[in-house]
């Protein structure tokens, strides 16, 4: 009774997510089992399997599978979390006005709309964009960055666009270092690297973990700053695995068969998780 | 309707989102009034071509003042032309967002037809006296395989080579250019590389970006120049696969991006190179031979065409397309158009097709086929003097009608298409030879129509 008293006040909660959340997520499990189509069709099938053993044998799956890996690797875990743990620490130690413009510039680029991000950042990229405009004025050689390196122009810019979040979770983090602990180290002549991998890091472990995995399977959702870049493209360069199932979905009708590829994009950030929780258990 | 953006190139995806996002809760908020109809349409890409919405404005207000009480309500989709197929079938899968009429083109109406999406319109055109007038092929255009009308057309379109006589006199290039064979095409913007510099030899749609376009207007150009139902076969009923004419359509497209006879391939495959071609570099002299649609000079009128370009006329040719070694009829010409059909989810079908009377009345046709640099489809308006002179250059395209093939009208034909946007994106962005091309295209067909293909080496 008690128990139920409890947990009352989470009921409305519980069913609205209920309604809203599991909802969709059901329909969506169910038409990765159809062959339902968005046009072309008279009515959908029950198909079993067949959109997952196709998914498997599926030269593009697996090459979008592969881009999404890389894309994660680069942008999240490398990029957004080293740099965002990087500017933290250098933050506590700048003044007053470099830590407020630093963290407006990059709060801001965190704050705009994925697909405002995603076209300021397609006329940096851009053939006659301003990147290659401060190049050729540095004397460097210009490049057509978003058709010779789709997948890793797309990842800075999800670098750019994600670095704040990191950078919040570990300003906070470091903050709650107490001060004497940094003090002792200092005292006993732990500095730079050493001080970091053998006393803030292992201090601010949950940290670490938490921040990767919500980069993480943030990361692994980009849609729209891709699909604002390249559109998966030149020919599927940059086609992760969220682009790949808007293609199958919308743009080849098969609605069965992306949703398929939306489970299975499901079934890799949870591989993605169940890695950090892992990592997080061991070093206990 | 005026265009509310703001002057200058709005940026494709931002305007595409922000308008989907209106339509679909400006849709839901005239949901249940039984006196307002509601119209969908594709909205330019370019926001200063207002060639459509001006001429579907003017027809708003003829309709609110021949049936007083009710109201039309526009829904513009700005979008590229895949975005904006996607978006119609989405509304017209609830009745909460179907509008009453709605703009598609003739190729995906079989798809939505089969899908249940389309609502049959014969009882209509029977008592309706100005169907007569429609030419046999347009009466087709919109037929399901049940035999049923679904959709009125309102002007055909053809495809050929357009050409800047200026660029071509500077290459030492004759003003009344007739190409027998592709390589005489290519011979051409090979000489324009050479003499010509700054200038794009040649423009052949490819890739993903510019969806249909690149499919039709670029490689089945190709594909139908090179022999008798390259595509699919009507007598076999099946999907053609392991074609010499694929491959070597594949690889004329892999010739003029390899060579930059072609634009940038980062521009050829971008989603804005259609609007690109039409508002800049045809007019600003860039590019010297465009394969493209007999519509383009909609881009260029005084009013409604987004760059006005009077010297158009004197400025560039027309030649038809060649087939691959000149084989007879020796001009190759593809035929599509856009019809207006009612939606079966439709609140209220009954004045939606009220709407589309009033579109192609006689009076109306003529205006859109004038404006809209359409073919005629109706015989009145081909037969009027007006729609004769309007537009220059409507009389070469009028005469490629006859050498004009249609897509196959089936339902898979989307997908189909997809696969080969696919086939010649690979191939211009270098990922992949013709041949692997082809072979992933044949593969990817098999797989859509459930192993119905004919092999026609």
């Amino acid at each position: 009774m008690r128990h139920l008293v409890r947990w009352s006040p989470l009921a409305p909660a519980t069913a609205l997510l209920l309604l809203f959340l599991a909802g969709p997520v059901g329909y969506c499990a169910y038409l990765a089992f159809t062959d339902t189509q968005l046009t072309g069709q008279e009515s959908a099938s029950f198909v079993g399997l067949a959109n997952f053993r196709h998914a498997v044998g599926d030269p593009e799956f697996r090459n979008a599978v592969l881009l999404t890996v890389v894309f994660t690797l680069i942008s999240a875990v490398l990029g957004q979390n080293t740099l965002g743990l990087a500017l933290a620490g250098l933050l506590r130690r700048a003044s007053r006005p470099v830590r407020a413009v630093t963290g407006t510039v990059v709060i801001t680029a965190w704050v705009l709309p994925e697909i405002v991000a995603g076209f300021l950042l397609y006329t940096f990229f851009e053939r006659r964009g301003t990147l290659n405009a401060l190049l050729a004025w540095l004397h460097l050689p210009a490049q057509d960055w978003l058709f010779t390196l789709p997948i890793l122009a797309v990842s800075f810019a999800n670098v750019w666009r994600g670095t704040a979040f990191s950078m919040l979770v570990y300003s906070a983090a470091l903050d709650g270092i107490p001060q004497e602990v940094a003090e002792s180290a200092e005292m006993d002549g732990a500095r730079g690297l050493r001080r970091l991998w053998h006393i803030t890091l292992p201090m601010i472990r949950r940290s670490v973990g938490t921040n990767l995995m919500l980069n993480t399977l943030q990361t692994l959702s980009v849609f729209g700053l891709i699909w604002a870049l390249t559109r998966g493209g030149p020919g599927n360069r940059s086609q992760t695995l969220p682009v790949f199932m808007y293609d199958q979905a919308f743009v080849k009708s098969l609605i069965g068969y992306g949703t398929a590829v939306a489970l299975l994009l499901l079934v890799v950030g949870a591989l993605f998780s169940a890695v950090y929780l892992r990592l997080l258990r061991e070093e206990v | 309707m005026r265009s509310t953006a703001p002057p200058g190139k709005v940026p494709l995806l931002f305007a595409a989102a922000a308008l989907a996002a209106g339509t679909l809760t400006g849709c839901g908020s005239s949901g249940g009034d039984p006196n307002t109809v509601t119209v969908a349409f594709i909205k330019d890409t370019n926001a200063k071509v207002t060639v459509r919405d001006d001429y579907l404005a003017l027809v708003v207000r003829q309709f609110e003042k021949a049936n007083p009480g009710k109201k039309v309500k526009l829904i513009p989709i700005q979008a590229s032309e895949n975005d904006y197929y996607t978006k119609i079938q989405q509304m017209m899968r609830s009745p909460k967002t179907a509008p009453d009429v709605v703009y598609e083109d003739t190729f995906l109406i079989s798809s939505d037809i089969k899908a249940g999406l389309l609502r049959p319109l014969d009882e209509h055109l029977n008592s309706w006296a100005d169907w007569r007038q429609f030419v046999p092929t347009a009466r087709a255009a919109a037929r399901g395989q049940d035999g049923r009308t679904y959709g009125v057309p309102d002007g055909t379109d053809t495809r050929g080579l357009w050409f800047n006589r200026t660029v071509f006199a500077r290459a030492g290039l004759p003003a009344d250019w007739h190409p027998r064979t592709w390589d005489e095409v290519l011979a051409a913007a090979r000489a324009i590389k050479r003499k010509v510099p700054g200038v794009i030899p040649l423009n052949v749609f490819t890739g993903r970006g510019a969806g249909e376009a690149a499919v039709m207007q670029g490689f089945e150009m190709l594909l139908y120049g090179t022999g008798r139902d390259p595509l699919y076969d009507p007598g076999a009923k099946k999907w053609v696969v392991g074609s010499r004419g694929f491959t070597d359509s594949l690889r004329f497209l892999d010739t003029v991006y390899k060579e930059k006879l072609g634009p940038d391939v980062s521009d050829a495959l971008s989603p804005n190179i259609q609007t690109n071609v039409a508002a800049e570099l045809l007019p600003q002299q860039k590019l010297a031979i465009d394969l493209d649609g007999s519509w383009l000079g909609q881009q260029w009128q005084r009013t409604g065409g987004g760059n006005p370009w009077p010297q158009w006329s004197r400025t560039l040719g027309q030649a038809p397309f060649p087939t691959r070694s000149g084989a007879p009829p020796g001009r190759v010409s593809l035929a599509g158009g856009w019809a207006w059909s009612v939606p079966a989810r439709a609140l209220r079908p009954e004045l939606g097709w009220k709407v589309i009377e009033t579109l192609q009345s006689r009076a109306n046709a003529l205006d859109w086929c004038v404006r809209g640099a359409q073919i005629a489809v109706r015989r009145d308006v081909a037969a009027d003097a007006r729609y004769r002179t309007a537009v220059p250059g409507i009389g070469f395209f009028t005469k490629l009608v006859e050498v004009s093939r249609y897509r196959p009208a089936l339902p898979e034909y989307p997908q189909v298409a997809a696969a080969i946007g696919e086939a010649t994106e690979s191939v211009t962005a270098g990922d992949a030879t013709p041949a692997q091309a082809a072979a992933r295209y044949d593969r990817t067909v098999r797989s859509l129509v459930g192993g119905a293909v004919v092999n026609k080496p």
